[in-house]
C-alpha cells in the first residue's frame, strides 16, 4: 500500500518535471468529471440558501427592501416563540428516545446467535423503509378519535379514551411518538454495525477481570461506540429538527398552532399564505443548529480521514 | 457458532450449569423483548392492511375489535387500481424515480471517481463540501427554490411550477451528495494496484472507470441506487409545494391531498393507497436488504 503510494507519487513528480502537461491534463479531466456535481450544488443548494437570506429582507410583495423588519415582526409574535419551543421539544425528546430504543434493540439483537439476527433486524427495520408520509397517514388513522384503534386497546386495558390529536399536549406527544417509531430502527442499525466492530477480545478480557454486564457496557461498549453515537445523534438531530411530513399530515400545526415546527410553519406562511419573505425568514432559523452540527461532524470527518491516512501509511 | 455459546460452554466446565441457565434466561428475555418491539413496530402497517381489507360499512360500524376483519374484500384495491387518477400518480412517481436515479448515478459516479482517485485544485474541499450539502435539509430550500422557479418563468416564459418534471430537477439535490459520498468510500477501497495494472495495459480513463471501477464497486452502486430510489419515491415536501394539479401529482402527495377530501374519509381506500405506495420500497428492501443496510451504514461509518 505504502509502496504503491510512493510509486504513484514518484510518477506524479516525474510527470511534473517532464513539463506538467500530463498532470495538468489529468487535473482538467478530474475537474470536468466533478463539474455536473459542482453545477448542481451551486445552482440548487448554495445559491438558493443565499437567496433565502436576500428574500428574508423583502416586504410581502417582494418589491421593497425592509432590512430586518421581518425578523422584528416575528420576534414580537407569540406564535414564533411557541414554534421555537416546540421545535426544540420535538427534536430533542424524539432524538433521545430514538437513541435509547435503538441502543436497547441493537444490544438485544447482538446478544442473539448469529443466524437469528438477520430475521429480527429485517422485521425491526420496516418502519424506516415505509415512506414517512404514508406511515404518518396510517398513524393518523390509528389516532382517529371515533374509530381509534389505539383507544380501543386502551379501553380494553381499562383506560379512558385519549383525544390524541384534539388536545394540544396529546398532539405534541402523538407527533413525537410517530417520529420515534419511524427513526428508532435507523439508530438500531447504526449501533448494531458499530457493536459488531468492537473486538470480542475486549469483552473477554473484561470478563476475566470480573466485570459484570453493566460494567462491560460502561467501560467497554460505550467508549468504543462514543463516536458513532455522537455522529448518529447529530445526524438525527438535524433531520428531526427539519422534519416536515409528520407534523404536516398529522396535525398541520394545530390545535391552536401548538404542534408547528419550523418547517411546517414556514410552509404555512410562505406557500399557503403567500408571504414568501416571512416563510424564508422562519426557515432560516434552522441554520444555527445546522451550523453547530456541521462543525462537530466536520471535526469527526477530519479526524477520521487523518486516522485513515495514518493506517494507510 | 456464536461467542456466547462458546463462552457459555467454557464457563459450564467451571461453574456447573448455573451460569448456563443464567445465559439461557438472558437469551429468552432478549427474545421476549424483541418480540414485544416487533409487535409495536409492525402494528401500524398490519392495522393498515386490516383496514384496507374492510368494506366502508364494516369500518363505519363501531362494534367489535377494529384490529380484526370480518368479511375481507379486495374492493378497495380494485377501486384504486381501476382509477385513472391513482394510476396517473403511480406513473408520475415511476417516471420521476427512474429519471432521478439515472441522473443521480451518472453525476455521483463521475464525481466520486474523480474525487476518490484524482487531484485538482480544491478537490479535498469539494469532497467535504459534498458531505455538508447532504446535511442541508429540503425544508430550508423549498421557499427560495419556489421563488427561483417563479422568477425563471417570468424570464423564459416556460412554466416550471406545477409540472411533474420539475421534481426531476430538484430531487437530485437530495440524492447526489449522499450517493457521491458513499461511492467515494467504495471507490477508495479499491486497491490502486488495480488501476495501475489497467493503465499499464493501455486503458484510458473512461475504460478504467467502466471496466474496472464499476464492476468492482457494484455493491456500492446498488446501495446508492436503492438510496436514490427510496428518497425520490418517498419525498413529500417538494411535490406538495411545487405541484398542485391532479395530473401532475406523485403518489405520496396524491394520496394525502386527493383521497382525503371534505368530511368523508374513505379509510379503506386511503389505507390501501398507503400500502400500495409503500410496496415498491418495501419489496426492494425485502430482496436487497444487505445492500440497503450497507448503504445506510456506509454513510456514517466509512470515510
Amino acid at each position: 500500500m505504502a509502496q504503491a503510494a510512493a510509486i504513484s507519487r514518484a510518477q506524479g513528480e516525474r510527470g511534473a518535471v517532464r513539463g506538467g502537461g500530463l498532470a495538468r491534463r489529468r487535473a482538467r479531466i478530474a475537474f470536468l468529471l466533478c463539474l455536473p456535481l459542482i453545477v448542481l450544488v451551486l445552482a440548487l443548494v448554495i445559491y438558493p440558501a443565499f437567496y433565502s437570506l436576500h428574500l428574508a429582507t423583502l416586504n410581502k410583495s417582494m418589491t421593497r427592501f425592509v432590512g430586518l423588519a421581518n425578523f422584528a415582526f416575528l420576534f414580537k409574535r407569540e406564535t414564533f416563540w411557541m414554534v421555537v419551543r416546540q421545535s426544540m421539544i420535538f427534536a430533542v425528546s424524539a432524538v433521545i428516545f430514538k437513541a435509547l430504543i435503538g441502543f436497547v434493540l441493537a444490544h438485544l439483537i447482538h446478544r442473539l446467535p448469529d443466524k437469528g439476527q438477520r430475521k429480527w433486524r429485517g422485521m425491526l427495520l420496516v418502519p424506516w423503509v415505509i415512506p414517512p408520509a404514508m406511515s404518518t397517514l396510517i398513524w393518523w388513522w390509528m389516532y382517529e378519535p371515533s374509530y381509534s384503534a389505539l383507544n380501543w386497546l386502551l379501553a380494553g386495558m381499562g383506560f379512558a379514551p385519549v383525544p390524541w390529536l384534539g388536545d394540544p399536549y396529546w398532539a405534541r406527544f402523538a407527533v413525537i411518538l410517530v417520529n420515534v417509531w419511524y427513526g428508532a430502527p435507523f439508530f438500531m442499525i447504526m449501533y448494531l454495525a458499530a457493536l459488531k466492530s468492537v473486538p470480542a477480545e475486549l469483552y473477554e478480557s473484561a470478563e476475566i477481570d470480573g466485570a459484570n454486564a453493566w460494567q462491560k457496557l460502561i467501560y467497554v461498549t460505550l467508549p468504543m461506540l462514543r463516536n458513532i453515537i455522537a455522529v448518529t445523534v447529530l445526524f438525527s438531530l438535524i433531520v428531526t429538527f427539519a422534519n416536515f411530513d409528520i407534523v404536516r399530515i398529522l396535525t398541520a400545526g394545530g390545535p391552536r398552532d401548538m404542534t408547528h415546527v419550523f418547517a411546517t410553519w414556514a410552509f404555512k406562511l410562505g406557500i399557503e399564505s403567500n408571504d414568501i419573505p416571512l416563510g424564508a425568514c422562519v426557515s432560516l432559523f434552522m441554520f444555527p443548529i445546522l451550523g453547530i452540527a456541521a462543525v462537530f461532524i466536520l471535526r469527526d470527518v477530519h479526524r477520521r480521514s487523518r486516522e485513515l491516512a495514518g493506517v494507510a501509511a | 457458532m456464536s461467542r456466547l455459546e462458546v463462552a457459555a460452554r467454557g464457563a459450564g466446565k467451571v461453574a456447573s450449569g448455573d451460569l448456563r441457565r443464567q445465559r439461557r434466561w438472558a437469551l429468552w428475555s432478549a427474545y421476549a423483548c424483541l418480540g414485544l418491539f416487533c409487535v409495536l413496530f409492525l402494528a401500524p402497517p398490519i392495522y393498515a392492511l386490516v383496514t384496507s381489507l374492510k368494506t366502508s360499512q364494516e369500518i363505519a360500524a363501531l362494534e367489535g375489535n377494529p384490529w380484526l376483519v370480518r368479511d375481507p374484500t379486495l374492493a378497495n384495491y380494485a377501486a384504486l387500481l381501476g382509477s385513472s387518477t391513482f394510476l396517473r400518480f403511480f406513473w408520475n412517481s415511476a417516471k420521476v424515480a427512474v429519471i432521478v436515479v439515472a441522473v443521480t448515478m451518472v453525476i455521483a459516479t463521475l464525481a466520486a471517481f474523480s474525487l476518490a482517485r484524482m487531484r485538482f485544485f480544491g478537490s479535498t474541499v469539494l469532497a467535504t463540501g459534498v458531505f455538508l450539502t447532504y446535511l442541508i435539509p429540503e425544508t430550508l430550500l423549498f421557499i427560495p427554490l419556489f421563488q427561483i422557479f417563479t422568477w425563471l418563468r417570468d424570464l423564459t416564459g416556460i412554466e416550471f411550477i406545477n409540472r411533474w418534471w420539475i421534481l426531476c430537477i430538484v430531487y437530485p439535490t437530495l440524492t447526489v451528495p449522499f450517493c457521491t459520498w458513499i461511492l467515494i468510500g467504495y471507490f477508495s477501497s479499491i486497491p490502486k494496484e488495480l488501476d495501475e495494472a489497467a493503465i499499464v495495459d493501455g486503458a484510458s480513463t473512461l475504460q478504467l472507470l467502466l471496466k474496472v471501477f464499476l464492476p468492482v464497486a457494484l455493491p456500492g452502486l446498488i446501495a446508492a441506487t436503492i438510496f436514490a430510489f427510496t428518497v425520490s419515491w418517498a419525498q413529500f415536501l417538494y411535490p406538495l409545494a411545487f405541484t398542485t394539479s391532479l395530473d401532475q401529482l406523485v403518489l405520496p402527495v396524491g394520496i394525502v391531498t386527493n383521497l382525503i377530501k371534505g368530511d368523508v374519509f374513505n379509510w379503506g381506500q386511503i389505507m390501501a393507497g398507503a400500502l400500495l405506495t409503500a410496496a415498491p420500497p418495501v419489496l426492494l428492501y425485502a430482496f436487497l436488504m444487505d445492500y440497503y443496510i450497507a448503504g445506510l451504514t456506509a454513510g456514517a461509518t466509512k470515510g
